[in-house]
């Protein structure tokens, strides 16, 4: 049989799903092991005991200095930056989207606009936006926004003009406005897809996020992994990543579901 | 009454030309099939028909009035594809024009008058034989039920006239038998014309009770630019077909007939 004919079962697909990540944990735990037998006090590839106590002391621990569990804090710090960030992002990706995808007047003046805009470099912005902003939250939300927002509008537009000419029609003889044709035919149609962008942008969000809380801070996960990265704790940076690796996945398979909750029509029509 | 009137209609694209000097007097209440090869610009015409496209030269009159330059709830349409809204269920399908219609802002309904559009919506519904998928979104029906949806979203609407691009071109012969059964009950009960574009001269006969032929009098490579298509045939079926009422001859050969909408 030719392989690409052959299919794994259950179980074998779940053994396969973790292989990779198996394979990866070893390599890791030989590779400490050996650095360790070598230097105990080697900090570049921690074992498991020193990683379950920097665990123990960055999230279960009250900070000796400010009596806060540091781990929820700059959860909370990071969590609330990155939800402003692509709670204002929304808004605009789905106005300007709409707007440009549905009037040829609006596509014309802002389409060029927002494709410029999508194409400058986020991150040579940051400086720009430490001077006017100041060092505060507003400049890192700023980042995030700047950084996805131009292309979800992009993407918005782009699903919006997708849509079969034959529906807008269809609309217009049923006798709908302009606006009407936004409100009910596009923008409903267009819903699914923010949350299908807003999960391919929580990458990027969380990379502008980390940039901004490296260069200026005084909470946040992205904080902490660049302060004590002075110190070489790799036993604190390795947790702190594995910990902003597993809430992204989180957040991407919960934004997946809720789509699938809410717009169950757009789940059927996948399949054709 | 919805008589249309199109005189010495043209259209270009550019340098070519579609459709040339076509003009044809469509009576109220006809079932007008447009026939002809691909390419010769019945679509073109229904889309004209339609107020998608401007006409290049010439005029359509519904009722003795120019028509709109855009689409508009006198005209109602069924596309061969895309006729409904995936994201709305079945009976959102069809108490959407209404609801369009009576809210100018909100575009939906509440209490009292959602309750009546609904009603009316449920008996549309059922008229096409959707009965009981009231609640299913358009993915989960077959391609008929699709068709016999975008009717009754038309329809609901009431329009002067219902232009049909190829609305069951995709459909196969058992199921299209059955949509035709029930294309001509419409036909016969609601107060419109119909124009239809097909590919299928035996639906053109079966149903309409006038087919029309579209072709191009000159078409040899060097001609096809500048020359369009236009209507060459005009066929009335004999005996004639009358909305509402039997046939004289072989009062079975369209099946029941009511006299509502009469």
């Amino acid at each position: 049989m030719r392989w690409i004919n052959t299919k794994p079962g259950q179980g074998a697909r779940l053994t396969l799903a973790l292989l990779p990540f198996l394979l990866l944990l070893a390599a890791y735990m030989i590779g400490s092991a050996e650095r360790l037998a070598d230097n105990p006090n080697d900090k570049l590839l921690p074992g498991l005991d020193a990683l379950g106590a920097a665990i123990q002391r960055m999230a279960f621990t009250p900070d000796v200095r400010t009596g806060d569990y540091l781990l929820w804090t700059d959860t909370a710090a990071s969590l609330t930056r990155l939800a402003a960030g692509l709670g204002i992002s929304i808004l605009i990706a789905l106005v300007l989207g709409l707007v440009i995808g549905t009037l040829p007047y609006a596509r014309a003046m802002l389409s060029p606009f927002v494709d410029a805009i999508s194409m400058v470099p986020p991150l040579a912005l940051l400086p720009i936006l430490f001077i006017v902003m100041g060092l505060g939250e507003a400049s890192k939300i700023a980042l995030i926004v700047i950084g996805v927002a131009p292309i979800m509008v992009r993407d918005l537009a782009l699903t919006a003009l997708a849509l079969p000419r034959e529906m807008i029609v269809k609309a217009e003889t049923l006798s709908a406005s302009s606006w009407q044709i936004a409100l009910r035919v596009v923008l409903p149609q267009i819903l699914p897809r923010l949350i299908t962008t807003l999960r391919l942008q929580l990458g990027p969000a969380w990379l502008f996020l980390i940039a901004a809380e490296a260069i200026s801070s005084d909470s946040g996960l992205g904080y902490r992994i660049f302060l004590v990265r002075r110190y070489l704790s790799m036993d604190v940076i390795f947790p702190y990543v594995l910990w902003i690796t597993l809430l992204a996945i989180l957040t991407d398979i919960l934004l997946d579901r809720l789509r699938i909750a809410v717009f169950p029509w757009s789940e059927l029509e996948k399949g054709k | 009454m919805s008589a249309l009137s199109i005189k010495n209609l043209w259209k270009e694209y550019g340098d070519q030309i579609v459709l040339e000097n076509a003009s044809i007097e469509i009576e109220s209440r006809a079932f007008v099939a447009l026939v002809g090869p691909s390419g010769c610009g019945k679509s073109t015409f229904l889309r004209l028909l339609l107020g998608q496209e401007q006409q290049t030269k010439g005029e359509i009159l519904l009722d003795g009035t120019p028509l709109p330059k855009e689409p508009g709830p006198d005209r109602g349409v069924v596309f061969q594809r895309y006729s409904v809204f995936p994201h709305l269920t079945v009976l959102g399908n069809v108490m959407l024009g209404k609801e369009l219609k009576a809210s100018r802002f909100a575009a939906r309904l509440f209490g009292a008058a959602k309750r009546e559009v609904e009603d009316e919506a449920r008996t549309m519904i059922a008229a096409v034989g959707l009965a009981g998928s009231e609640d299913k979104y358009p993915a989960q029906l077959s391609g008929g039920m699709q068709q016999r949806l975008a009717l009754a979203q038309a329809l609901i609407m009431r329009p002067k006239v219902l232009l049909l691009d190829e609305p069951f071109g995709a459909l196969d012969p058992g199921i299209r038998a059955e949509i035709h059964t029930l294309m001509k009950k419409l036909w016969h009960e609601a107060p419109m014309t119909v124009v239809m574009v097909t590919h299928d001269m035996r639906e053109a006969f079966t149903l309409a009770t006038r087919v029309v032929a579209f072709d191009r009098p000159r078409d040899r490579p060097e001609e096809k630019l500048r020359y369009g298509a236009t209507i060459t045939r005009d066929i009335a079926i004999w005996p004639p077909r009358k909305a509402g009422e039997a046939s004289l001859f072989r009062p079975d050969r369209d099946g029941p007939v009511s006299s509502k909408g009469q």
